[in-house]
């Protein structure tokens, strides 16, 4: 092997996994509590059969611990800070510090969520200025805040489809998403009690508009599309789509999850579209945290916003001198999605951010996302690459592409996984893989503009190495990798002999 | 515009050139004409970072300090201290700023903190299975349901009126999209009503969702109320407070067959509602209908151990409209605070936690009970937050040091969600609100009530002893 793969085991593999109980001493603590000053038993204050008889098998150990623990844990994570992270469709871009900073101003973390509306006038009126700059970029007039993630937010648009098509005594049954959707839009279709329908891509890779018209009839409530698509493409009939959908009075419904590719070039709501969830973790820079938290705004259209989940921000008051209040007497609401008014701290980051690059940085961002991906489809479309990993639809993408591995399998009998985990070895993230469905072996690139065109070229030349390297010797990035903290893990036996959580104590 | 995207002109020349272009322009193309914003979007230029926080730092000012008096608020939500290691170690780039851990080899750190989590939540309930967090409390009540439902196949879900009332409205919420039908239970003497819960349990009745200790504050006999559900062939799902489970029975002996509840107190701080995240447990027979991610221990190809992401196959990545639930996170970073938390307090400092919230509401409770012009709403037992009728006051009329012109009392008016309780309210505790902190909230009250009676030919104001917050500040 010449590529990057010690033949021994390296220190950190060396260093077995060892959870936080294994290394629980009897009588060792961290914490220090306030003086309890004596008093009654427990017992005379609760009746024992509420009490509980054994604590908790929580660990025994002591501060420096606690933080060696998990410190030496946080090393064998992979993250955007270190590297790039170019996960088609989640939108890994740099995560600015400012963001954190100001979130964690006592002003903010420490405000109470059901205190008076008149304690917390400065967090109501960067909700309502955050949610002004939202309907700007969406190009719809009215949002809400408050879904907890991009998956709630979809659930809250199929709701207020509900809403809104019950309020016309109409109760159509269907929803029809993309063959190329994301399998969160089925998942709510499902839960939002509704058939999800599929509708067909065309060999243009946009939406398939026979197939679309046979599906359309008065029983469809929506169409979920994203526009550019997941294979990264714009579909340029979007107006046609949108007229069709709305003709047999349905809603069109924007997955927001590639929204990072239009800020200030296209707005959804000039598309045609009647509902918008947006990703603050996507397009707005909340860090994802390793898989949350994350949020989800809904912007609408004047017809679907009086079914807009409660509380709403309302401002009153002299133009000098604004009121802002929570507002939840509005009878068509919905509902309420999730406690109190939604994932606040990730609010103040993504209107930091918004105030950081304003209008026409958020423009620029969208270009040079558009720029990076063509630039690296590019690259890619040269050597090894464009021959074992040609792109799936060969136009102008915008901020992802994707390309597919079925050559790379048919004639190296390599799968999109392993070259997957030998990138893992170069140093890279890999792309997103196995998706979109549509794609054989997908591999699917989103760059992001906050990477630099000297890591597009390293990350470019990285899979040129490998695939020279896979003619030389399949059979390296078959067992790839070989420098991570640990090598290719067993999934298929963590699901069929679940073990989920660590024997303590009574469970030992 | 901020520094945030590296391309210089060169860079961008050089890119264009390689792509045969002569400007960005070209490749927007692909964007048909008549939907290419003609106009820049009508918002202002970017700020330079300085005047980026100096712009967020006023509207941070524009709120009331939250810490200008002692707050008794609570509601689900607790200011409770958040060690500093908590903030040292999430702060970490390695775990603010992965993605789902969707490739394990590189994502160890995360996936053991979650099986570490998963550990941690299954001892505090007694349930054998957690999952790696949901979205937050309220809406892990909806999660709750749509698992009963499809386990039973029935299509009641029957709601003790204790349960928070943001649960019980986004269960309504959730209900129209399920199609199942959610049937309050009322309380009695500050608990859920076991006579009409017997009456109100049917053969369509998939689960019963309880709260404890419930939204009054009261500790609910759970093991006496589960009882009846299972009688029904009912499944039984019970919100609980994970800061009160070092003392209180968990919900796994009790009959619960899911435990969930809002993961704020444990590691996370207040943000006026949000980021936390929830917590939800079952028994093992639920496993495969459990929502959201779980990890799971494995090996490696050498015979390590390792952790990868269980049971994926129930998840909407994969089974799309059959998954079962449609969410993609676990509120990962939330969820961590909360392990590193869990790890500090440790299996003594959880139960001396529990033990010193219990005993200083306690004796709040009992010294305002005895304030003219005061009740409590219920006698039931409690561990830290409490009901109060304000007999003579209105509770919109309660003020910090009973001063009429001062800010309002921080506690929960109940009338905002229970029009029975319009003259009640809430008072919470955390190990934050000191004796003296509780003096100064007793005699806020008595002097409110003294007011009110002054003002009708009564004694004039006393005066009120300075909270403990307030002594730290001068």
């Amino acid at each position: 092997m010449n590529g990057p793969g010690p033949a021994t085991e390296t220190p950190q593999q060396a260093d077995r996994a060892r959870t936080i109980y294994e290394k629980s001493v009897p009588g060792r603590r961290a914490a220090q509590l306030p003086e309890d000053g004596g008093g009654p038993s427990l017992d005379e204050l609760i009746p024992s059969k509420l009490l509980r008889e054994e604590p908790p098998g929580l660990p025994e150990v002591s501060e420096p611990e606690i933080v060696r623990h998990y410190n030496r844990l946080s090393r064998r994570n992979y993250d955007l800070d270190t590297g790039l992270y170019p996960l088609g469709s989640c939108t890994m871009k740099y995560n600015p510090r400012l963001n954190e900073r100001v979130a964690a101003l006592p002003g903010y973390a420490g405000l109470h969520p059901a205190s008076d509306d008149g304690d917390v006038q400065g967090a109501l009126e960067l909700m309502y200025l955050l949610e002004g700059a939202l309907a700007e970029v969406c190009g719809l007039p009215h949002v809400s805040l408050q879904p907890s993630a991009g998956s709630q937010g979809e659930l809250a648009g199929l709701l207020l489809t509900r809403a809104y098509h019950d309020d016309r005594g109409r109760s159509p049954g269907k929803v029809l998403t993309p063959d190329t959707a994301h399998g969160t839009n089925p998942a709510s279709v499902a839960m939002a009690g509704y058939e999800a329908v599929k509708v067909a891509t065309d060999p243009n890779g946009g939406v398939d508009l026979d197939d679309l018209k046979a599906k359309l009839d008065d029983d469809v409530a929506c169409l979920m599309l994203t526009n550019p698509n997941t294979l990264g493409l714009f579909d340029e009939n979007i107006a046609e789509i949108a007229s069709l959908v709305h003709e047999v009075d349905g809603l069109l419904y924007y997955d927001g999850a590639n929204l990072n590719a239009i800020m200030g070039l296209a707005r959804p709501g000039d598309m045609g579209f009647d509902i918008v969830h947006v990703n603050l973790h996507k397009s707005f820079s909340q860090p994802h945290g390793g898989g949350g938290p994350g949020s989800g705004p809904i912007a609408v259209s004047e017809a679907v916003e009086p079914f807009l989940p409660v509380p709403r921000v309302v401002r009153s008051g002299s133009e000098e001198d604004p009121v802002f209040e929570l507002d939840h007497d509005r009878p068509l609401s919905i509902g309420r999605l999730r406690g109190f008014q939604g994932n606040f701290g990730v609010f103040v980051r993504s209107y930091a951010y918004i105030l950081s690059l304003g209008g026409d940085g958020l423009k620029e961002a969208s270009t040079r996302a558009v720029l990076n991906a063509n630039y690296l489809k590019r690259r890619l479309a040269d050597g090894r690459a464009g021959k074992y990993l040609p792109i799936g639809f060969d136009r102008p993408c915008m901020h992802e592409f994707v390309l597919s591995g079925a050559p790379l399998k048919k004639e190296l009998g390599l799968k999109t996984l392993d070259l997957a985990k030998r990138l893992l070895d170069h140093g890279f993230h890999p792309p997103t893989v196995y998706f979109p469905q549509l794609v054989d072996e997908a591999v699917m690139v989103e760059p992001v503009e906050t990477e630099s065109v000297e890591t597009l070229d390293a990350f470019a030349d990285a899979i040129e190495e490998i695939l020279e390297e896979a003619e030389r010797d399949p059979s390296i990035a078959a067992d790839a990798p070989y420098t991570t903290p640990v090598r290719r893990l067993d999934e298929v036996r963590a699901t069929r002999e679940p073990v989920l959580r660590q024997p303590v104590g009574s469970s030992a | 515009m901020a520094g945030y995207t590296p391309l210089t002109n060169g860079d961008r020349q050089r890119m264009l050139e390689l792509l045969g272009l002569g400007s960005e322009e070209e490749l927007l193309e692909t964007i048909p004409d008549g939907l290419r914003l003609d106009r820049p979007l009508a918002m202002d230029d970017g700020l330079p970072e300085g005047e980026v926080f100096e712009r967020l730092s006023g509207l941070a000012a524009a709120n009331r300090p939250p810490d200008s008096e002692p707050s008794f608020l609570g509601a689900g939500m607790y200011d409770h201290y958040v060690p500093a290691i908590v903030d040292a170690i999430t702060s970490r780039s390695e775990f603010l700023t992965p993605y789902t851990p969707y490739q394990p080899e590189v994502s160890q750190g995360g996936l053991q903190a979650m099986f570490e989590f998963q550990t941690a939540m299954s001892e505090l309930t007694g349930l054998p299975v957690s999952n790696a967090g949901l979205y937050e409390g309220p809406s892990a009540a909806a999660a709750a349901a749509y698992l009963a439902l499809g386990a039973t196949g029935r299509s009641r879900v029957l709601v003790s009126r204790g349960l928070h009332p943001h649960a019980r409205e986004v269960l309504r919420t959730h209900a129209a999209g399920f199609g199942c039908e959610v049937v309050e239970v009322g309380l009695e003497g500050g608990l859920t009503d076991l006579g009409a819960l017997e009456d109100a349990i049917d053969g369509e009745t998939a689960v019963v969702i309880l709260q404890s200790p419930n939204f009054l504050g009261s500790i609910e006999d759970v093991e006496a109320l589960s009882a009846k559900a299972r009688e029904a062939g009912a499944l039984v799902a019970v919100s609980v407070d994970p800061v009160t489970l070092g003392i209180l029975k968990p919900p796994g002996e009790c009959g619960a067959d899911i435990a969930f509840g809002e993961g704020q107190p444990l590691g996370n701080r207040l943000d006026f509602g949000g980021p936390s995240f929830a917590f939800f447990c079952a028994r093992e027979e639920h496993l495969r209908r459990m929502p959201g991610r779980i990890a799971g221990e494995t090996e490696d190809a050498d015979g390590r151990r390792g952790f990868v992401l269980a049971l994926q196959t129930r998840e909407q990545h994969i089974r799309r409209e059959k998954a079962t639930s449609n969410i993609c996170t676990s509120q990962a970073l939330n969820a961590l605070a909360a392990t590193i938390h869990l790890s500090w307090l440790g299996r003594s400092g959880i139960v001396e936690l529990g033990t010193l919230l219990a005993r200083r509401t306690a004796a709040a409770r009992e010294r305002i009970s005895t304030l003219p012009g005061f009740e409590l709403l219920h006698d039931a037992p409690v561990v830290r937050e409490f009901a109060v009728r304000s007999v003579e006051v209105p509770v919109a009329e309660l003020r910090a040091g009973g001063d009429p012109s001062g800010p309002r009392l921080r506690v929960y008016p109940l009338g905002r969600d229970y029009p029975e309780y319009e003259d009640s309210f809430l008072v919470a505790l955390t190990e934050k609100r000191t004796p003296a902190d509780i003096d100064w909230l007793v005699s806020s009250l008595e002097a409110s009530a003294e007011r009110v009676r002054g003002s009708e030919g009564g004694a004039g104001p006393r005066a009120i002893p300075e909270p403990a917050i307030l002594r730290r500040a001068s």
